[in-house]
């Protein structure tokens, strides 16, 4: 068996509480042994004098565009830009054409994400058939094939009796349902934050109550049904407000906040930048604010990136014309680590509980992924906290660079990745096959 | 001053200096529309191309005349019935025109920030005719100029912006305008039209137009779209015309010498009556008049930015 020690690094792992120099030991695919001085003898041995050992980041909120959209990503070269920046593994959305709404198509996406053999793919299944909010999909068989929560994506569930069922259904299985929370309506053909920079510029705005209607609603379900509900990406004050209150109600619900959303505000679309088009908008700063804090205080159990990767014929266009969203992958971890860590004092272990075991627990991947305990798999991310850089979206292994933080001074870099064992990147370099 | 700008984008970017810069420009290009032949050699040998993906029939003809009389050939190009229905984007269509040569593009599309996007790509100067909500700067700079020329200052003049300014590029690029050259900016009509918002802009918002009826020395009624009514964001026509509109009434109680603008269309019985527009009170053609000279302005200064021969004034190039 293939045994490979990681020496002399920090190794943080929220999971356990351990923040201490030592070293790991890697069995085959799983973790050995975690400690100071271990025997290195026949193994390869990886000096992290240094660097940061965790566990390999969980995204919880990733669209891979396969099938449909091969054009903007496809699973290979999703999953191959996942461990450049630390993550092992992520949960491909459904918003596909077709929707992974069937047992064959989470199949078709676990089958993929084997065949890629870099990060970890786990689907995402839809809530109703074809994600148009009308009749439930075969949960079941999507549970069956491997599909760790249930989302119609980008599209929030508009009948409030189809999110009932949903949720109640979804209890079978013990997996969430993630809401995209949004009310139509209200956002008619908005296109950023409804507030000071949609009246300056003209752009249709989408009022923050959109979201917090929604939010609120669903917390109601959740409440009725004892079900379990992930907020996706959060953006507005009152959902933090909200998510806060039902966990003081010891309601099963969570969230979860994208980098853009806490480090950004809608005055980046000022200049009709295409690349600073999302859903849900970026906000205000008394909403980024108000993130952060519910990051800090737990409210927010998840940093996701949200990655939704669009070419660069799509994003050329005029703001309207543009379609919404931003990758984020491959700068999930440096900045989180910058904003979070080093600009707004969050330790460390806490920003990295919210990428590792967190989602883990969330998606029920936890007893074997998400920390670095012997027995479980030897899914880790080393980082060099000190790497400063330049964001640079020709670098990106994403087949898309719609990215928002294009030109950010950051620190923070995955260098060497494990996946089950086996060594993905190295020396920040992919390993090939 | 000396302009220094390649492109009229906004009023947002402009300094009051700027905005004086085309105003008095435009003063001396307006004797130009007097003479017996209209035309001055100022853009002589230069490509104008009016470039409208949104319908217009009258900014396009005024842009159109003013870069005639400018002696610049003016080409139109509407994006409705061209090559953009074919799936064309806006950039590949600019740039396409471009490479036969083009010195200013003229504007009007219907996405907010599609003028900043043309800037962005073509080496060429852009003028904006109106880009969705956003901006139509050279229709503010002549609701400026009329006011200026009647009132002779806009120092301390409240201006009242009446009706849909939530999605009128006018109202915005008004509100800039105006401000910057020391006028206050009122917005009036319904909430669902009129954000309270626009209080962060500096503007004075009110819902009851005969409230401040009789303070307010300019009136610049907004045209009311059919579609506002379609998507419900004001009962009827008539409860707004009621509420909003300018009739013999209400003509009873504004100053003497108060001014009635409208960006036209009018929709006659529903910002105005007919009597009130035709009265002696509105300037609504002097507008017309004026937009030409405006936009002989922003032509000649966009066009010859950076490379303005000395003492090439406006006064000099009419000889």
């Amino acid at each position: 068996m293939a045994r490979i020690l990681i020496r002399g690094g920090r190794v943080v792992d929220p999971e356990s509480g351990r923040d201490e120099v030592g070293d790991l030991l890697i069995e085959g695919e799983r973790i050995a042994a975690i400690g100071s001085g271990l025997d290195s003898a026949g193994a390869e041995v990886i000096d992290a004098d240094g660097l940061v050992v965790a566990p390999g980041l969980i995204d919880m909120h990733v669209h891979l565009r396969e099938p449909g959209d091969e054009e903007e990503e496809t699973i290979l070269s999703g999953a191959r830009a996942a461990v450049a920046g630390g993550l092992t593994t992520i949960a491909a959305f459904p918003n596909t054409d077709p929707a992974i709404d069937n047992e064959g198509m989470a199949e078709f996406v676990v089958r993929q994400g084997k065949r890629a053999g870099f990060a970890n793919v786990v689907p995402v299944g839809a809530v109703t058939l074809g994600r148009t909010g009308e009749r439930l999909a075969e949960m079941a068989g999507l549970a069956r094939a491997g599909a760790v929560a249930f989302s119609d994506a980008d599209r929030s569930i508009r009948s409030a009796e189809i999110m009932r069922r949903g949720l109640l259904y979804a209890r079978m299985f013990n997996r969430p349902v993630i809401a995209h929370c949004e009310d139509a309506d209200l956002r008619r053909d908005g296109v950023i934050n409804y507030g000071k920079v949609s009246l300056r510029t003209g752009l249709s705005g989408i009022p923050d109550a959109s979201e917090n209607i929604v939010v609120s609603r669903d917390i109601s379900l959740a409440e009725i049904t004892q079900g379990r509900l992930h907020i996706g990406q959060m953006s507005t004050r009152g959902a933090a407000a909200l998510v806060r209150q039902a966990k003081e109600n010891r309601l099963l619900v969570t969230g979860e906040v994208t980098p853009h959303h806490f480090s950004l505000t809608d005055e980046a679309c000022a200049d009709f930048n295409p690349n600073f088009k999302v859903k849900p908008p970026l906000r205000e700063s008394k909403d980024a604010e108000a993130l952060l804090s519910g990051l800090r205080d737990g409210t927010i159990d998840a940093i996701a990136s949200g990655h939704a990767p669009h070419t660069l014929e799509e994003k050329a266009v005029e703001f309207d014309l543009a379609p919404f969203g931003v990758v984020g992958m491959e700068t999930l971890f440096p900045i989180s680590y910058t904003v979070l860590v080093e600009k707004h004092g969050l330790p460390l272990p806490l920003v990295l509980e919210k990428m590792t075991i967190n989602p883990a627990r969330i998606l029920g991947l936890d007893a074997d992924r998400g920390g670095l305990r012997s027995g479980k798999l030897a899914d880790i991310a080393v980082f060099d906290l000190g790497a400063e850089y330049v964001v640079d979206p020709a670098r990106f292994l994403s087949k898309s660079r719609n990215t928002c933080f294009a030109g950010w001074r950051v620190r923070g870099r995955a260098v060497h990745v494990f996946v089950g064992g086996r060594q993905v990147l190295s020396g920040g370099r992919i390993r090939e096959g | 001053m000396k302009w220094k700008s390649k492109h009229l984008l906004g009023l947002e970017d402009l300094t009051a200096d700027e905005i004086i810069c085309i105003l008095d420009t435009a003063e001396g290009f307006r004797e130009v529309s007097t003479r017996s032949v209209k035309k001055v050699p100022a853009l002589r040998g230069k490509v104008i191309v009016n470039l409208f993906f949104e319908a217009s029939t009258r900014t396009r003809i005024s842009f159109e005349l003013a870069g005639a009389r400018l002696s610049a050939d003016v080409i139109n190009f509407s994006g409705e019935t061209s090559s953009t229905v074919k799936g064309e984007t806006l950039i590949d269509t600019a740039r396409n025109i471009e490479a036969m040569g083009v010195d200013i593009f003229i504007i009007r599309h219907r996405c907010a920030g599609a003028a900043y996007r043309l800037a962005e790509v073509t080496s060429a100067s852009v003028v904006n005719a109106g880009d969705g909500a956003h901006e139509h700067p050279t229709q503010a700079l002549l609701d400026i100029f009329t006011i200026r020329q009647k009132k002779r200052r806009l120092e301390g003049l409240k201006v009242a912006l009446v009706g849909d300014v939530a999605h009128s590029r006018v109202a915005r690029s008004n509100i800039w305008g105006l401000q910057k050259l020391g006028a206050k900016v009122y917005a009036v009509g319904p909430p669902t039209l009129v954000p309270r918002g626009l209080s962060k802009l500096g503007v004075e918002v009110h819902y009851n137009l005969d409230e401040i009826l009789s303070e307010i020395d300019c009136f610049n009624m907004l045209r009311i779209q059919t579609e506002r009514q379609d998507a419900g964001l004001f009962p009827t026509t008539r409860e707004y015309a009621s509420l909003f509109g300018l009739n013999r009434e209400r003509m009873r109680r504004l100053k003497p010498d108060a001014l009635i603008l409208h960006p036209g269309p009018i929709n006659r019985g529903v910002e105005l009556t007919a009597e009130v527009a035709d009265g002696p009170q509105s300037v609504i053609l002097n507008q017309v008049t004026n937009g030409l000279a405006v936009r002989m302005a922003a032509l000649f200064l966009t066009g010859t930015y950076g490379r303005t021969p000395p003492g090439s004034s406006p006064e000099e190039a009419h000889g």
